[in-house]
């Protein structure tokens, strides 16, 4: 299949970004690394009359240490924080999760911000970041705004975004010398969005305990409860029982096949975490 | 030079360009004027087609059956019993049959502009109640796909041989339901064909990706009434065929007409992956009913069969559907000596894509079947699998041997090849490892499995199912050049087998000619002596036999102008290594081709009139086939909780006679077995009730990927067959037929304890888990371990 007929534009800056997305009323879309758009244009499923290229603005670019977080520009591609890895104190973790997601072709040009803008519940920042307590910061004419990454995903392809705003950056905080944490997906290969995904991240002096499972129908879901008491017993408290019952609780839409899924990938990051 | 003939191994010729991104592809081709076709296909599995609405100004670019004047349809004639041939027009015509099934096409300047132009016709196409589930629609005759049929069986075998005399006595009865998901065979390259009328040769002028240019011409010629003569295929670089590239394409059809209507414009289709998941979903989807009966150790005493093979809605030219049907009940029987077999193999036509032999053809069901059987009896007999099997194999004493459906196994050792990959994967190590259990909580399993398969079967079996087009004696061209080097030519197509270098190897085997001197010419009907093709894994057999013949024809003339040039009598010479050796001295290929071609005073006044080219046909001296074997092994690590399956090991000991090029095998051998595990673990086209196809794209049809393929250890035999020219075996299908056998008895071994045992590929975790659910067994992971 070939895309429909669409007219192109490269973006300048943040601000020329959102003006054409404004002027395009619902029918613009940017266009990042392509990696999720390309395939839909190419399948008529997306059907934009105009593509604002925002691959090339340097605002978006950045990786940026500031003491207590690290700000990373929208468009920052998979590869260059997986290739930063050893030289993100205290964001080890995006190294790590940015090196599992799909394979290095895809990672070249996909970018955070796509991901988080595109919003697939399968996808590994929505989760990751969530975990993190990232925080999102979104540009529209009115202005910036931040929302929690774990509020930025509303429902499968469906964010917080209106239709004029971009995904500008996204602020994650440092983890303390003494945080654990663990990342697990099971996918059924390399390279595939995975069955089944999650992320624990406990970090007892910025008093951080989070889980959050995700692959489900929807945005990742916390299981606050099992955070809590892997932060205050350990392992010990992680059984079977418990983590399929803070499974079916945070997703009682899944089956019992889904279920069993995502809790063996639930129990495999707690098991991580505790590995770290 | 080193040594460059039978057995050597020679780098393949063909890499550098492959390598480097230099292949020439239909798609890769780009001439003056040339316009792209798109096909608009049914978006329904079965419906009656209303009304095609044209876009207004744009009719010229659009083309629906009624304007396909002067095509004709297909249909592939069998006389197989019950066999009923099925009308496939070139555009759906009346009634669409299964979603994908093209029934406009359109022209434009780009593909882009042509799928826009078919995005603007207006289909009315009222539905129609879909069959999909071959089981069910066995028994359907209200609802029809054809409805010229008085059912939907588009075919039943019925065998029988021995059966209540054998079962009579059994000790242990064994039941099993198997089922094999429907595929696509998924190409690097799809369909893809270009076509021209070239008026300085009066010839349509047809770049197609197929395995078969010489059946495509047949085809062509038929389809659209032209003399043989007027119709040049030339099948370029194609990135793979697996069976979907041998028959004839409606899209190849339509695009000539296209051609041959607009004189001078060349007209390209490109078939995109889209469209091959969707409406390419054409092959494996076999289900099983077996029952086995056998004595108390496990010995197999006779098997009765119930298969429903689902063939889709058309049976395509000229292999026709008769071929997996009658691969399925003939083939059942494995690598076994057993007396007594019933069957029963029902093909079935439903709304799906008209079922294509892909790789391995029916054995890999066939395999998957029987190797599932054997493990389940070997666990009811308490003993090891392996073991059973061998018991229960064709021991080399007995062969040849014509086994119970009167297949004749030329030649082998099966129960080396099991040995020897018994003591490779070391039985009693993992027997051992899972006695002690693993620190993460998976379960590990061992599996084996066996076939043999038939090779470059020849005439005497396709003459048996009534096709249209039976394969006979394969030709091959020669012709030493003027500087002493070879053509070759050859019907067969190259498309990843390593020919260009095998073909060539085994011409420098008679001839002594270096391969860098040695061009191997195929694809093209213009250059080409006929084949039927490449397909079968038959190729070097059939055509390798025929330049080995005609490389000989080509001695005694050598001989004689090699004799004269030395002025000494002929019987006085010897051919050797690219020279002709007197009692004195010796003269070279290129001082005998100097003299025929440039010199031809030198030549003795009786040379042979043939000069130094010649066609020769060759066949094996019995055609039924050639028998390859081959025993696989494999240990898997089962994930219970998740459902996934890790291979940890993989060994193959195979069996394809004499080896032609090592190398080039285990390229065959690797490339098989990882669409072996395909089959195994990811690939399903799967549909819904209605008929609509779930996996139209790689996110949901999922190939295994250099990760998934493990490192597989290969160990070749070599029993030459007694019937072919070095003795050599087809093997470009063996590779495919055994891991799904394979891997779900290693998967079944390692679940044996929990009562669960899995029999539908390909195994999914959610499969898994499903069956772990069913059998109430909870997962064994913990956090805390
Ligand atoms: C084969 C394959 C496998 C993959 N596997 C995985 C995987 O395992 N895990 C995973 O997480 N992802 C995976 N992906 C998706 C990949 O991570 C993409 O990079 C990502 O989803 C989108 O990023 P992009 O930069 O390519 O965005 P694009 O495709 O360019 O855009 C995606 C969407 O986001 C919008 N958008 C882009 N940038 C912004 C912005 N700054 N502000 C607002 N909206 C914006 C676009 O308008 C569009 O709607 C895979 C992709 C492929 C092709």
């Amino acid at each position: 299949m070939k895309a429909a007929a669409f007219d192109y534009m490269r973006a300048r800056d943040v601000a020329e970004a959102c003006a054409a997305l404004a002027q395009g009323n619902g029918k613009a879309k940017l266009l990042a690394g392509g990696q999720s758009l390309g395939p839909m244009l190419n399948l008529r499923l997306a059907r934009p009359k105009l593509l604002i290229d925002v691959s090339r603005i340097q605002a978006l670019a950045g990786i940026e240490d500031k003491a207590d977080a690290w700000h990373i520009g929208a468009g920052v591609t998979h590869s260059r924080l997986e290739d930063a890895a050893g030289k993100l104190g205290g964001g080890a973790m995006l190294a790590h999760v940015a090196g599992g997601i799909a394979y290095r072709a895809v990672r070249n040009r996909g970018t955070i911000g796509g991901s988080l803008a595109h919003a697939d519940p399968a996808a590994d920042w929505p989760l990751a970041l969530a975990a993190l307590d990232a925080a999102v910061v979104i540009r529209g004419r009115a202005g910036s705004r931040r929302v929690a990454a774990d509020r930025f995903m509303k429902s499968a392809f469906t964010t917080e975004l209106a239709a004029d705003e971009i995904v500008e950056a996204i602020i994650v905080p440092k983890l303390s010398a003494g945080a654990r944490w663990g990342y697990h997906k099971f996918c059924r290969k390399t390279g595939e969005f995975p069955e089944a995904s999650a992320a624990c991240v406990l970090d007892p002096e910025r008093r951080l305990a989070r889980i959050y499972v995700g692959a489900l129908t929807g945005a990742p879901q916390p299981l606050a409860g099992l955070a809590r008491a892997a932060a205050e017993r350990g392992l010990a408290a992680c059984t079977r029982e418990a983590i399929h019952e803070a499974v079916a609780a945070a997703a009682p839409q899944l089956d019992a096949i889904d279920r069993r899924m995502h809790a063996g990938v639930v129990a495999r990051a707690l098991q991580k975490t505790f590995q770290s | 030079m080193a040594e460059q003939g039978i057995g050597a191994r020679v780098r393949r010729k063909e890499d550098a360009r492959f390598l480097h991104g230099r292949g020439n592809y239909v798609t890769d081709m780009l001439l003056p004027g040339q316009k792209e076709v798109a096909f608009l296909r049914s978006p329904v599995a079965h419906g009656r087609i209303r009304r095609i609405g044209k876009p207004k100004g744009l009719e010229h670019a659009v083309f629906a059956r009624e304007d396909l004047v002067g095509a004709e349809s297909m249909a592939a004639p069998s006389t197989l019993p019950g066999y009923k041939v099925s009308t496939q027009h070139p555009l759906a015509y009346g009634k669409v049959r299964f979603v994908g099934e093209p029934i406009v096409m359109t022209v434009g300047a780009t593909r882009a502009e042509a799928e826009d132009i078919a995005e603007q016709v207006e289909l009315d196409i009222e539905d129609l109640p879909v069959l999909v589930d071959a089981q069910t629609t066995r028994a359907q005759t209200e609802i029809r796909v054809h409805e010229e049929w008085p059912d939907n069986v588009a075919c039943q075998i019925n065998f029988e041989s021995g059966f209540e005399a054998k079962a009579r006595d059994a000790a242990v009865v064994v039941k099993r339901d198997i089922d094999l998901s429907r595929q696509a065979m998924v190409p690097l390259e799809g369909k893809a064909v270009l076509a021209f009328w070239d008026e300085r040769m009066s010839q349509l002028m047809v770049y197609t990706s197929t395995q078969a240019p010489h059946i495509i011409r047949i085809g062509i010629a038929q389809m659209l009434h032209l003399e043989e003569t007027q119709v040049r295929i030339i099948s370029p670089d194609v990135g793979g065929g697996f069976g979907y590239k041998c028959i004839l394409q409606p899209e190849e059809v339509c695009v000539c007409w296209l051609a041959l209507k607009y004189k001078g414009k060349p007209f390209r289709y490109i078939e995109d992956r889209r469209e091959h998941l969707v409406a390419g979903a054409n092959s494996r989807q076999h289900h099983y009913k077996l029952t086995a009966y056998a004595d108390k150790t496990g010995r197999l005493l006779a098997l009765d069969a119930d298969i429903a093979i689902d063939g889709g809605a058309y049976s395509m030219w000229p292999y026709t559907i008769g071929l997996e049907t009658g691969q399925a009940t003939g083939n059942l029987p494995g690598p076994y000596d057993f007396r007594g077999y019933r069957a029963k193999t029902q093909c079935v036509a439903t709304n799906k894509p008209g079922f294509l032999p892909y790789r391995g053809v029916a054995r890999t069901g066939v395999c998957f079947a029987m190797e599932l059987v054997i493990d389940a009896i070997a666990r009811e007999v308490g003993r090891e699998p392996w073991e059973v099997r061998m018991d229960n194999l064709v021991p080399t004493t007995a062969m040849p041997y014509d086994n119970v459906t009167k297949k004749h196994y030329d030649s082998g050792d099966y129960h080396k090849a099991l040995r020897l990959v018994h003591e490779k994967i070391d039985l009693p190590k993992w027997r051992e490892r899972q006695k002690r259990g693993e620190p993460d909580g998976r379960l590990i399993g061992v599996g084996f499995a066996s076939y043999c398969e038939q090779s470059a079967h020849g005439t005497s079996v396709f003459a048996a199912w009534g096709l249209s087009i039976v394969p006979g004696y394969d030709q091959a061209m020669v012709k030493i050049t003027p500087d002493g080097g070879l053509e070759v030519r050859i019907g067969v197509h190259n498309h990843g087998q390593g020919m260009e270098t095998t073909m060539a190897q085994v011409a420098n085997q008679i001839l002594g000619i270096d391969v860098a001197k040695i061009q191997v010419m195929h694809g093209d009907t213009g250059l080409t002596p006929f084949s039927t093709g490449t397909y079968a894994s038959r190729s070097m057999v059939m055509a390798g036999g025929a330049i080995a013949k005609a490389c000989q024809a080509l001695v005694p003339r050598l001989l004689h102008i090699g004799a004269h040039l030395m002025q000494c009598a002929v019987n006085s010479v010897r051919y050797e290594n690219g020279k002709v050796v007197g009692p004195q001295s010796s003269v070279t290929i290129t001082d005998i081709a100097h003299a025929w071609y440039r010199l031809p005073f030198r030549l003795p006044p009786d040379v042979d009139l043939g000069g130094l080219e010649t066609v020769m046909a060759y066949k094996p001296k019995v055609d039924t086939g050639a028998f390859s074997y081959a025993s696989h092994a494999a240990v898997v690590a089962v994930d219970i909780e998740v459902g996934s399956v890790e291979i940890l090991d993989y060994v193959i000991v195979e069996d394809c006679g004499t080896l032609v090029n090592p190398m080039v095998v285990d390229g065959q051998m690797l490339g098989g077995a990882a669409q072996g595990i395909g089959t195994a673990l990811y690939e399903e086209s799967h549909y819904d009730a209605n008929g609509q196809p779930l996996a139209s794209t790689f996110a949901d049809y999922l190939l295994p990927g250099p990760t998934e393929v493990p490192a597989m250890r290969i160990t070749h035999l070599q029993t030459p067959s007694p019937y072919t020219e070095f003795g050599v075996k087809g093997m470009g299908e063996g590779g495919a037929i055994a891991p799904p056998a394979v891997l779900f008895n290693a998967v079944n071994d390692a679940l044996k304890g929990l009562g669960v045992e899995l029999n539908e590929t390909p195994l999914t975790p959610r499969r898994l888990l499903a069956a772990l659910e069913r059998a109430g067994v909870k997962g064994g992971m913990r956090a805390a371990s």
